[in-house]
């Protein structure tokens, strides 16, 4: 026997997540099935729906950064994710991560359509369609000069190399950057949530010269405030560890200490903006009645005239069998394992599904490191409700659905694509996958 | 097998060479059949890489792209700045000794081999694996075997053996250990702390009910029994019982369930001589004590699963033995064969029954309960499982903890240099548990039931008595 439910959703990033709540939400019992935690905390915490476009031509030119990434759909290459789903569906996915987060984590940029510009630890800035409360006042487009503050201690932001390059963008703000002593010394090589935790927790610290104990935090904002009174910055960004649990009472801290607004800088894995994310949308999945099983991997499938019956995970040679009326794959892209590539061949490993790939490996890749590299866009091809397809453009199991990073299509990286593909994508594959379920109570 | 009771004196009748090389049924295609393998042909398989006498932890080394996602998941050194982390003593300590006569690090001793880097790495670094190896070299190399400190840990890693002698007479062992004096000498000459009582043997062991009871027989015909009521006559439903020392000699009521609620279903229990899976000698760095008692464990265990048995366990650390680390550390014949047909009992029904539509029919009046998930059940997949399982009972509700670790560790939040650390990192599921509505505790795993109890004054209850008191 299997365990079972009306829908299985293999893979726990924001495509599965994603998937599981619009599937719940059709009255569908739903499991999901994720190998690790969730790679959400690799992630920025920054949901993207579309920074750059590209007609998908040769060259690799591409426009943006993008104002209005909805109004840039319909001219996207007619096999895009988004174009296979509509505008429509990417709305209603960014509505459904709206709806997820709401009162457990706040999100802005939901009152326009317009991108909006948020420095990255790159000195870059990202368009994006949402984007975390701590990371607001360090828009591009807000008023204010800005000043970074990096750490000596965290090699990973380095402030003024971050303010040269944010400059170098054409930001209408100034742009300084600083690197001082974190207040409190922690071993060698610490982690970005030692000093979230450190912050959260307000923990003591000794005060050079008085030995009088203080908070962290006061510590922090005496150690910036002469930069902020030199540089006359009204916006204060720091990496991005400014408290676990309580993100927001850590920047209204400093920021009433500092006189000026404060922000986080998003930073790369493990990232507190990530975290948080999973967090807040783990939440939701129980909330919604999702069951979650997480640690073993998928590994195979067994299906009976075009419909998949079960799927096994695999815990050091068990197999543990789950089935449904509906499967949702959304196991991510290469670097998920979602999908895997050896030197002649490109691979869907769960179900063995089509992944078109050029003969000749060569062609794989762009001579340009920048260029349009067919890899990036490497995927199995679904059909308009999602359902991968064969060599012969039909589906390959009646009730398979792909969402997120597994489809093909989309160069996510370069047109900063990720998130909204993958709400997009596991809106469509979760709803159309509950269609499948038993009627339900 | 010998009624003596196994000692870490042990004559050593495994004699470690063999294994040196898989004689797991070799085939034509098994690589491991011919030369040792290289790491290129075996890929990040760490147990098909056995070269010699040690095994080869390069791929899983060169998998680590240090992002660090297993520090931010380690509980130790969360609230232990001095702790490294596990990336420090996974793939970087192995890193460094490639290329100087470097000893392993002392704080490899700090790692409670909780395992949670396991489940967090998104490159596949085999991390507890490294872990263990890395801290049987630092017991071996490094520690005296005169020490206060190696004494004290192959004590603890060797509980069952104690146990088994201090069952023997309940009452006057019960009194002895929880007796003031007694517990500030076993601190003063052993290290291990007094701020716990330790806990009670049982009046009876789970062994010696089982044997009154009538033993396999009688649980066969007690399981044909259920199945001519469940019309399932004629078919074969039968599970080998992995209770481990602790649900043997202290909680024998979780066994007991056990036993009942698989008999409920038409499955004839059988319950073997089996030894302690292993779990604390790995955390202590005690492989040899380890490989001795896993090899006792496949040999019973692979012989049952050959005559169709299924593995079946209560304790979800000593499913995480059976199943990971056996086949990481060591090289027994039948070894895989034990690790593919091992079961935490609840997922086994869940698995082999309908136990949804069962329990979706069941009421008890429970209350509720606050659910703490151990870090082993993690990695098999287990954490939410009772949360999922008994959100179908009436007249119960089961509420998460939440995710984090309860700090005890087994064996490692017994020893009087890490018990603040033990408790500093318990706070968080105390906090959560004292805000949950329930004030009974449940878990799976005996020493996080210690802790929780330790830290709420709360009785702990296991699922299976849960379902226990639902089904039976």
């Amino acid at each position: 026997m299997a365990i079972r439910d009306d829908v299985v959703v293999i893979g726990g990033g924001l495509a599965g997540t994603t998937a599981a709540l619009a599937a719940a939400r059709e009255g569908a019992s739903v499991r999901l099935l994720s190998m690790q935690t969730s790679t959400l905390r690799h992630a920025s915490g920054l949901i993207d729906v579309l920074g750059y476009a590209s007609d998908g031509g040769a060259g690799g030119d591409r426009d943006g950064p993008l104002v209005d990434p909805f109004a840039a759909i319909p001219s996207l290459p007619a096999d895009h994710p988004y174009r296979l789903v509509g505008v429509d569906a990417v709305r209603e996915g960014l509505a459904l991560f709206d709806e997820a987060v709401d009162g457990r984590l706040r999100y802005f940029g939901g009152h326009t359509d317009r991108n909006a510009l948020v420095p990255t630890h790159g000195g870059t800035v990202k368009p994006t369609a949402r984007y975390p409360a701590s990371t607001a006042a360090g828009l591009a487009a807000a008023p204010g000069d800005v000043l970074l503050v990096g750490f000596r201690s965290l090699t990973d932001f380095d402030a003024p190399l971050v303010a040269e390059r944010l400059s170098a963008t054409g930001l209408p703000a100034a742009v300084a950057g600083v690197t001082v002593d974190f207040p409190k010394s922690f071993r060698d090589d610490a982690t970005v949530t030692r000093y979230a935790s450190a912050l959260d927790a307000d923990e003591p610290v000794d005060r050079a010269g008085s030995g009088a104990p203080t908070g962290v935090r006061a510590a922090l904002a005496a150690t910036v405030e002469p930069h902020v009174e030199r540089t006359g910055a009204d916006r204060v960004g720091f990496p991005a560890l400014l408290g676990g649990d309580r993100p927001g009472a850590v920047r209204t801290d400093l920021a009433d200490r500092l006189g000026a607004e404060v922000f986080e800088v998003p930073m790369g894995p493990p990232s507190l903006p990530g975290l948080r994310l999973e967090a807040a949308l783990t939440a939701a999945l129980d909330d919604a009645g999702v069951r979650r099983t997480t640690g073993d991997p998928v590994v195979e499938s067994e299906a009976d005239g075009g419909r998949v019956e079960t799927v096994a995970v695999d815990a050091t040679g068990r197999r543990v069998p789950y089935a449904a009326a509906a499967f949702v794959l959304a196991t991510g892209g290469f670097a998920g394992k979602g999908l895997v590539a050896d030197r002649r061949t490109v691979a869907e490993p769960v179900f063995g599904c089509r992944v078109p790939a050029p003969e000749d490996r060569t062609d794989w890749y762009d001579d340009d490191p920048f260029g349009d590299h067919a890899f990036a866009r490497m995927g199995v091809r679904p059909d308009d409700r999602l359902r991968p397809l064969d060599a012969d453009g039909a589906p390959e199991f009646e009730n398979l659905y792909a969402a997120g990073g597994v489809v093909g299509g989309a160069d996510v990286a370069a047109e900063n694509s990720a998130s909204g593909v993958s709400l997009a994508t596991g809106l469509v594959a979760g709803r159309n996958a509950a269609s499948h379920a038993p009627d339900t109570p | 097998m010998s009624d003596a009771p196994p000692s870490p004196d042990d004559p050593p009748t495994d004699a470690p060479a063999t294994d040196s090389a898989p004689t797991d049924a070799p085939t034509a295609d098994d690589p491991a059949a011919d030369d040792p393998p290289t790491p290129s042909e075996t890929g990040a398989d760490p147990v098909a890489a056995f070269d010699g006498a040690e095994m080869d932890l390069r791929p899983g080394a060169d998998n680590c792209y240090k992002c660090t996602a297993c520090d931010t998941s380690c509980p130790v050194a969360e609230v232990d700045d001095e702790f490294p982390g596990p990336k420090f003593q996974g793939p970087e300590q192995w890193r460094l000794k490639r290329k100087s006569d470097e000893s392993v690090d002392a704080s490899i001793m700090d790692c409670s081999n909780c395992m949670r880097c396991d489940g967090a790495c998104p490159s596949s670094v085999p991390l507890s694996q490294m872990h263990n190896v890395a801290r049987a070299e630092y017991v071996d190399e490094e520690l005296s075997p005169f020490s206060r400190k190696y004494v004290r840990n192959r004590v603890l890693a060797n509980y069952g053996t104690l146990a088994r002698f201090g069952s023997r007479f309940p009452g006057v062992t019960n009194a002895l250990m929880g007796n003031r004096v007694v517990q500030a000498i076993t601190e003063r000459l052993l290290g291990i702390t007094a701020e716990r009582e330790f806990p009670a043997f049982a009046a009876e062991t789970f062994r010696a009910w089982w044997a009154k009871r009538g033993g396999d027989a009688a649980s066969r015909e007690r399981a044909r029994e259920a199945r001519r009521e469940r019309g399932e006559a004629g078919e074969t439903k039968r599970v080998a019982y992995f209770h481990g020392d602790y649900a043997n000699y202290n909680t024998p009521g979780v066994a007991k369930a056990l036993v009942r609620v698989f008999e409920s279903f038409g499955y004839a229990v059988c319950v073997p001589e089996q030894r302690c899976s292993g779990t604390p000698m790995f955390a202590n760095g005690m492989l040899d004590d380890a490989r001795r008692a896993a090899r006792v464990n496949v040999e019973t265990f692979a012989a049952l699963v050959d005559d169709g048995y299924d593995v079946v366990c209560s304790c979800t650390s000593c499913s995480m033995a059976l199943r990971q680390e056996y086949p990481e550390l060591f090289d027994i014949e039948g070894i895989d064969r034990v690790a593919a047909n091992t079961y935490e009992a609840l997922e086994y029904l869940r698995i082999h029954e309908d136990l949804r539509g069962v329990l979706d029919d069941a009421e008890v009046d429970a209350g509720d309960f606050a659910y703490h998930a151990p870090c082993h059940a993690r990695n098999q997949g287990l954490d939410r499982q009772a949360i999922e399982v008994f959100r179908d009972l009436d007249g119960v509700g089961v509420e998460d903890v939440g995710p984090s670790c309860s700090g005890i560790s087994g064996t490692y939040g017994w020893k009087a240099e890490k018990y603040e650390t033990s408790m500093a990192i318990g706070e968080e599921m105390f906090e959560h548990m004292e805000a949950a509505a329930g004030e009974t505790g449940m878990t799976e795993c005996p020493t996080c039931a210690m802790q929780m109890e330790h830290g709420t004054g709360y009785e702990i209850s296991h699922p299976l008595e849960l379902l226990e008191d639902a089904l039976v």
